[in-house]
């Protein structure tokens, strides 16, 4: 694969269809985590974790099992309609196998990430990916090195509005705003103002 | 058609067999043993998650007095019972402590003191105290936007009349509040200390004043009428109730302060009205 094709999955997944400002995937933490810097840093860690992984483990899934046409005694059968309910169930799944490892094995990991992970389990901007990637080329999928990059670069996408918005959000809390619109009502204003000016970013790609 | 149906519920219904095992597998393999008696002192600690203690959270002083031997006492948030209770799950002997409550020592309301400009920045101490110090003319006393009524994890701060107030019931000591007064007018005080001074300016008496009309002016009158030692002058002018050896509330009566700094703390509270452009935040 050519060299700028990398570079368009990566700055495609990061700015131009930004995973929660573009897609509108993964808004519920994006709200729900993002009033204080610190805990957004966290949940942003451990979303790019998960989703990397996530992207890895379902595209090889997707390549291996579901997009390829099984035969069994005689008759060829396609099981990629089934590729939503097999994703979630391994997500999740695999959601709690790494807590579960990170907590025996890399416990300063397990401190920073634990209280998030659990929240990720049914993440869409998770689901979402690996639907992404499944989806991509026609319904073919990406390929497994492809779908993992997508994945970590999905993560990073939401990181950097997660952040954007929680730094906005922590300025926003000592600002006089209008009584009727404190709390979630200028919250879900300045995402769509950030929506809004991530938009810019769509002439980045031709 | 059939077969589709079938090899769809045969491969799903595998996958989730294999994972559900999988799971069982790995936390039965990689189960992480942990203290029950760390868990159970976790759950007799408060639960605020103050950080009152200097560890990260109850949790973690959990562990540490479980595990490290330290106190149940480093808890400044426990009650005399719970810290009881702790002590003999432990199996250790309990340390009295005297309950610690904050005061903040500054009497300036919006309706005592004298104000110098209308703030319309950032309605936070911390902001206004670097922009030129809020509204109000004392640069010593409360700037009144509540910074430490936000911080506190209990809500025992109020803001009346752009005066931040503590009510001692409420009040666990944590300190939290201590540190984003950036005028550092909160104190950890005994509990038991009912009268304070409630200024902290360290402006010459005259200056004081014209600034604030509850201003502590150092007359000395206080320090006469106790004639013990109960009430000190400090270096910096200030007059303060002295916390080992604090007078009887009555000398509020009997000192006669000329400009009602020196208060017993209820006097204090009751004297600042909740005027309504607070009760509307």
């Amino acid at each position: 694969m050519p060299s700028n094709e990398w570079l368009l999955i990566t700055v495609g997944a990061i700015l131009v269809n930004n995973v929660v400002l573009s897609r509108i995937l993964g808004i519920c933490p994006f709200l729900g985590v993002s009033k204080k810097l610190e805990t957004a840093l966290g949940m942003s860690g451990a979303v790019t974790f998960v989703l990397t992984i996530s992207s890895f483990v379902t595209a090889v899934l997707y390549k291996l099992l579901l997009s390829a046409e099984i035969t069994i005694c005689g008759i060829t059968v396609d099981l990629s309609f089934t590729k939503f309910l097999v994703f979630i169930v391994v997500i999740a799944s695999l959601v709690q196998i790494i807590e579960i490892l990170l907590r025996k094995f890399a416990p300063p990991l397990y401190q920073a990430l634990g209280i998030y992970l659990p929240l990720i389990t049914t993440n869409c901007a998770v689901l979402g990916a690996a639907e992404l990637n499944a989806g991509a080329n026609n319904g073919l999928g990406r390929g497994i090195l492809e779908s993992t990059v997508f994945g970590f670069a999905t993560g990073l996408g939401f990181g950097l509005a997660l952040l954007l918005f929680a730094s906005l959000r922590e300025r926003l809390e000592l600002s006089m705003i209008p009584r009727p619109f404190r709390g979630t009502a200028i919250a879900l204003v300045t995402a769509g103002i950030l929506a809004m000016a991530f938009m810019g970013f769509s002439l980045l790609v031709k | 058609m059939t077969t589709t149906f079938l090899a769809a519920v045969c491969v799903v219904g595998l996958i989730g067999l294999i994972l559900g095992c999988l799971i069982a597998f790995t936390a039965k393999k990689f189960d992480v043993e942990t203290d029950p008696k760390v868990d159970k002192v976790r759950e007799m600690l408060p639960g605020a998650n103050c950080g009152g203690c200097g560890f990260a959270g109850c949790a973690d002083l959990a562990d540490a007095v479980v595990n490290h031997g330290v106190s149940p006492g480093r808890c400044t948030v426990l009650s005399a019972s719970g810290l009881k209770a702790i002590s003999a799950f432990l199996g250790v002997e309990a340390e009295e402590k005297e309950k610690m409550v904050a005061v903040v020592f500054c009497g300036g309301s919006l309706s005592r003191a004298a104000r110098k400009a209308q703030y319309n920045g950032i309605m936070d101490c911390r902001s206004a105290n670097v922009a030129g110090g809020g509204g109000k003319a004392c640069s010593y006393g409360c700037i009144g936007y509540g910074c430490c009524a936000r911080a506190c994890p209990f809500g025992a701060i109020e803001m009346r009349d752009g005066l931040a107030v503590v009510h001692p019931e409420v009040c666990r000591g944590c300190g939290k509040c201590i540190s984003v007064c950036p005028r550092g007018l909160i104190r950890l005080v005994p509990a038991s200390v009912k009268i304070h001074v409630y200024c902290s300016s360290a402006d010459k008496p005259a200056a004081r004043r014209k600034v604030c009309a509850a201003a502590c002016i150092s007359c000395g009158k206080c320090i006469r009428a106790d004639g013990q030692g109960r009430v000190v002058k400090q270096e910096n002018g200030t007059i303060r109730i002295n916390n080992e050896n604090p007078p009887d509330v009555s000398l509020a009566e009997t000192a006669g302060c000329p400009t009602g700094a020196l208060q017993t703390e209820e006097a204090h509270r009751a004297l600042q009205s909740i005027s309504p452009e607070d009760s509307k935040k």
